[in-house]
């Protein structure tokens, strides 16, 4: 793992020494997590919901009963290049 | 418009259309953010609060289809939102709800041009910069945004400009947004590169030109982007990839940032939604909800009311001349429309011609007379329809009466 | 000492006035005094708890009744920060379901309890407000990541706790600390205000010192939320009258490649006594173990990666740079997980395997009711035994993983005991079969006395 690049897409800064420990430590966990790949899955799907639930929406209506009255900005230094 | 004859432009759009709902896509809060205090309408959902959860809005997904479908798309029965992840302070959660593989409407058209795609997905907050601190206000973080995708088939920026003045209308026709550039509810993107004519190769790179809150603009900042990449690629070099906005004042595009690598968005279904099944009865419900839309608008009026095509599509762009029109179908009504000119009889009845029959059933004098010639009578019986039915279109009274009485 | 009775016990003593609400609170406020600053099973004591129990309504389900909660839940005017560094100062603006259902029904949160920070963890080791002990052996872990709310009701600082399980968070501590832990069926009770771990399998469920208490909170914290897309819309059961329901001859299964370590001969045990109730017990073969951990912790971590993404320090609590070890070592393998190249290898492949486990679950629910085993391979690990080990909580909850990723309903029960430290029996039945798992639990109980021992503190 490229643990710096992974680092940064985490948007994580790591301190000096942590790149490498955690380097061992991510080749240890990767290592017991390949086992999955001796089950043959060629034919199945993937579950990313356990519920079988579908088509859970709510009507278009406000809510005031959350409402966070805030009233003001939230603060950062200047961040240059506008999106 | 360009006249060189050794490159093309290819050239596509992405559109965000803000949706008019009442509420924002995940959560309660009020949608209409326009000169709201900051930070006043917002819950844990949209702020992002340890703990919150999403719940889609009904109302947005059905607008979303009814735009796909008023785009020609085929509608994905199942479909299902993702998440985009990135990180940048205007995006609370550290990421978007959006959709990926699966969106709602694929493979639209529209004048011509393809539109890949049509998907729903939420709004960030706003940022804006004050000397060296940026102020970010989340009132319109999690605000319902359709997202539309064209194929990069544009010709040039004429071709562009219709086609998008086409897709506002057709927007506002359905009446789910204001789709205002100003208002920023209808935001732009337009992808410029350029390739030699004869090389069957797609550019390898792409520079997106944003924050251009016109039509008028965009149309110059594309016409110039295209001018100026020919030229870097006349030079032997190669455009750096990068984002660029337009300035007004210079009548350049300029650059606002370069653009790194793609991101990683690491897209991947979002668990805490239940993906969407939708039937096909339900698709043929929305689409049979559909208003008349802007090219059947004009159609109508060239068939059925004779007016040229020129006038046709200026009486069908806009609603308020459509519906003033109608009232009064004429010659002299359509003049006073497209030269601006104050209407006669604005509130014009329309001729019921039940009424007139009534009137002519009642009156066998006066319609005996007027078959014997007398103008007097036909006067009394187009002063008749006027008592019956108000301010009526006198010639187009007379020319029914005369239809009758033959 | 009122701190030690049970929550069935409490309502019934205070419905027929045999003390006050106060007298109970202070009791456990007192146990708490004496006994928190080692055990170190609370991070915040409600102080007010008091006086609401002045205040309380007798006639409400759980009025004045107290209960702690883990710190996951946010609570509205106490403090509530996953055990980390990163929300240390974090007064929510707003209050989880659970906790306001239990509001509603009366009871008082008597405070907040340590767990593995961001419920990242099985030994509560990894709490960066100091680990919590054993109440059995205080050289011991008392398991996570709800270890705070297993120790806080084995050591009677409280009535009842509220926890959740994510892979074993509720079960594994209920078992290593000797009392009751249920899991729900996902979705039966609402995640919203939970703070998010593995959005997929999130689960919150009760610890309590009998079955029938864990029936009564379920009964209260349970149902239908429209704040929770993944919330389910069926009505909610009777758990607590259907606990001495008719009971038929139930088909269970012993579940073979679960019986390891220290737990096997004591849970065989316990399976005989199943025999004796009138039941059928034969073992049962289902997919290894292994396979659900590496599933386990490729799902778990990709959405953990993204769902602690807002924590950036903005809005609310400090930066990113207050992460604990656990926490960056998770986000970052979750984030590579499902960065582009990587994806399809492992996370559609774990979602793929999901699917297998989830199959493999229905086949065995086809020949039986109700599918029993050993909680954790074996008690309560020493001090220390987490630290330098990756992959520690996957390991221990190895045999809770699969019916966490399958979304099925499941209890820990005591069973037994081994060098001196309680082993747990899981129940584990298809989803919403909650009525049938308490039922088997209680029965169990009934005829039983694992569950009435208390530590020696």
């Amino acid at each position: 793992m490229d643990v710096k690049h992974v680092a940064k897409l985490a948007n994580l800064t790591l301190k000096p020494n942590e790149e490498e420990k955690f380097k061992k430590q991510f080749a240890e966990t990767l290592k017991t997590i390949d086992v999955i790949n001796e089950l043959d899955t060629s034919d199945i799907a993937p579950t990313s919901q356990v519920t079988g639930l579908t088509n859970v929406t709510r009507l278009d209506k406000i809510d005031a009963s959350r409402i966070i009255k805030i009233g003001d900005y939230f603060k950062v230094p200047a961040i240059f290049n506008a999106q | 418009m360009f006249a060189n004859r050794n490159f093309r432009p290819v050239l596509g759009f992405e559109v965000h259309i803000e949706l008019g709902t009442k509420s924002k896509m995940f959560c309660g809060c009020p949608a209409d953010h326009f000169g709201v205090s900051p930070n006043t309408q917002v819950c844990p959902v949209c702020l992002g609060l340890p703990g919150a959860l999403p719940v889609p809005n009904a109302k947005a997904i059905e607008w979303c289809i009814k735009l796909g479908l008023a785009l020609g798309c085929d509608i994905n029965l199942f479909s299902k939102f993702d998440r985009k992840n990135y990180f940048y302070p205007d995006l609370p959660k550290g990421y978007q709800i959006s959709q990926y593989d699966i969106p709602f409407c694929k493979n639209g058209q529209l004048l011509g041009h393809k539109i890949t795609r049509v998907h729903m997905e939420e709004d960030t907050g706003k940022l804006q910069h004050q000397g060296d601190v940026t102020l970010i206000d989340f009132n319109r973080s999690g605000v319902p945004l359709v997202e539309v995708v064209t194929a990069a088939d544009f010709k040039n920026s004429d071709d562009s400009d219709v086609f998008l003045k086409e897709l506002q209308q057709i927007i506002r026709t359905l009446g789910i947004s204001g789709a205002d550039m100003e208002k920023g509810s209808m935001r732009l993107e337009a992808n410029i590169s350029v390739r030699p004519a004869n090389s069957p190769n797609l550019p390898n790179y792409k520079i997106e030109v944003k924050n251009v809150n016109s039509f008028r603009f965009i149309k110059r900042a594309v016409d110039f982007e295209v001018s100026r990449q020919i030229k870097i690629l006349e030079s032997g070099a190669n455009p750096a990839q990068e984002t660029r906005g337009w300035s007004e004042i210079k009548q350049e595009t300029v650059s606002q940032r370069i653009k790194e690598e793609a991101h990683d968005y690491r897209y991947f279904p979002e668990p805490d939604i239940p993906p969407l099944q939708f039937t096909k009865a339900q698709i043929d419900t929305w689409r049979s909800e559909l208003p008349e839309l802007p090219a059947q608008v004009r159609q109508e009026l060239i068939t059925k009311y004779h007016l040229s095509p020129q006038y046709a599509v200026i009486i069908s762009s806009d609603q308020v001349m459509y519906s003033e029109f109608l009232k009064n179908p004429s010659k002299t009504t359509v003049d006073a429309l497209v030269n601006k000119r104050p209407l006669q009889n604005q509130t014009t009845a329309k001729v019921d011609s039940e009424v007139v029959n009534k009137i002519l059933a009642a009156n066998p004098k006066a319609v005996a007379d007027f078959k014997a010639g007398k103008q007097q009578a036909l006067f009394f019986l187009i002063g008749q329809v006027k008592k019956e039915l108000g301010n009526i279109d006198v010639s187009l009274t007379q020319r029914i009466i005369n239809e009758y009485v033959r | 000492m009122l701190n030690k009775l049970s929550l069935t016990e409490a309502i019934a003593g205070l419905r027929a006035k045999k003390f006050t609400s106060a007298e109970l609170v202070q009791s456990c406020l007192d146990q708490i005094k004496k006994h928190n600053k080692k055990l170190n099973a609370f991070l915040t004591i409600n102080e007010n708890a008091l006086d609401e129990a002045k205040k309380a309504d007798i006639s409400k389900p759980f009025g004045g009744i107290p209960i702690a909660v883990k710190d996951n839940f946010l609570t509205v005017g106490l403090l509530t920060t996953a055990s980390s560094r990163v929300l240390e100062e974090y007064m929510p603006q707003y209050e989880s379901t659970v906790t306001k259902k239990l509001k509603e029904a009366g009871a008082i949160i008597l405070g907040k309890t340590n767990m593995d920070a961001w419920a990242h963890g099985s030994s509560t080791e990894t709490s960066d407000f100091g680990l919590t002990l054993n109440p059995w052996n205080t050289g011991h872990l008392p398991g996570g990541s709800s270890g705070g709310s297993a120790a806080a009701v084995a050591a009677d600082m409280c009535i009842a706790a509220i926890g959740s399980e994510t892979a074993g968070s509720i079960r594994q501590p209920a078992a290593w600390c000797g009392i009751t832990g249920f899991k729900p069926t996902y979705g039966r009770v609402s995640r919203y205000g939970v703070i998010a771990m593995a959005s997929s399998t999130d689960s919150p469920g009760p610890l309590t010192k009998t079955v029938g208490d864990s029936a009564l909170i379920a009964q209260i914290i349970a149902g239908h939320d429209p704040y929770d897309a993944t919330s389910s819309p069926k009505s909610v059961p009777d758990f607590v009258s259907n606990l001495n329901a008719q009971r038929s001859t139930l088909k269970i299964g012993l579940a073979k490649e679960y019986l390891v370590g220290q737990s096997k001969s004591v849970v065989l045990e316990a399976a005989e006594k199943f025999k004796e109730l009138g039941h059928k017990v034969s073992e049962i073969s289902l997919l290894d173990p292994k396979y659900s951990i590496s599933v386990y912790t490729i799902v778990q971590r990709s959405e953990v990666s993204s769902n602690l993404a807002r924590y950036d320090g903005i809005r609310y609590g400090r930066d990113r740079s207050f992460f604990g070890d656990e926490a960056k070592r998770r986000i970052m393998l979750g984030t590579y997980a499902l960065s582009s190249g990587y994806y399809d290898q492992y996370y559609t492949k774990a979602q793929k395997v999901r699917t297998l486990i989830i199959k493999d679950f229905e086949q065995a629910f086809k020949k039986f009711d109700l599918i029993i085993g050993p909680t954790s391979p074996g008690p309560a690990l020493k001090v220390g035994a987490s630290v330098n080990s990756p992959m520690f909580g996957e390991l221990e909850d190895m045999l809770l993983e699969p019916s966490s990723i399958a979304g099925l309903t499941s209890i820990s029960v005591p069973c037994g005991f081994v060098d001196g430290l309680p082993i747990g029996l899981q129940i584990t039945g298809p989803q919403f079969t909650e009525s049938l798992v308490l039922q088997a639990a209680h029965n169990y109980q009934q005829t039983t006395d694992w569950h009435v021992r208390k530590p020696q503190l």
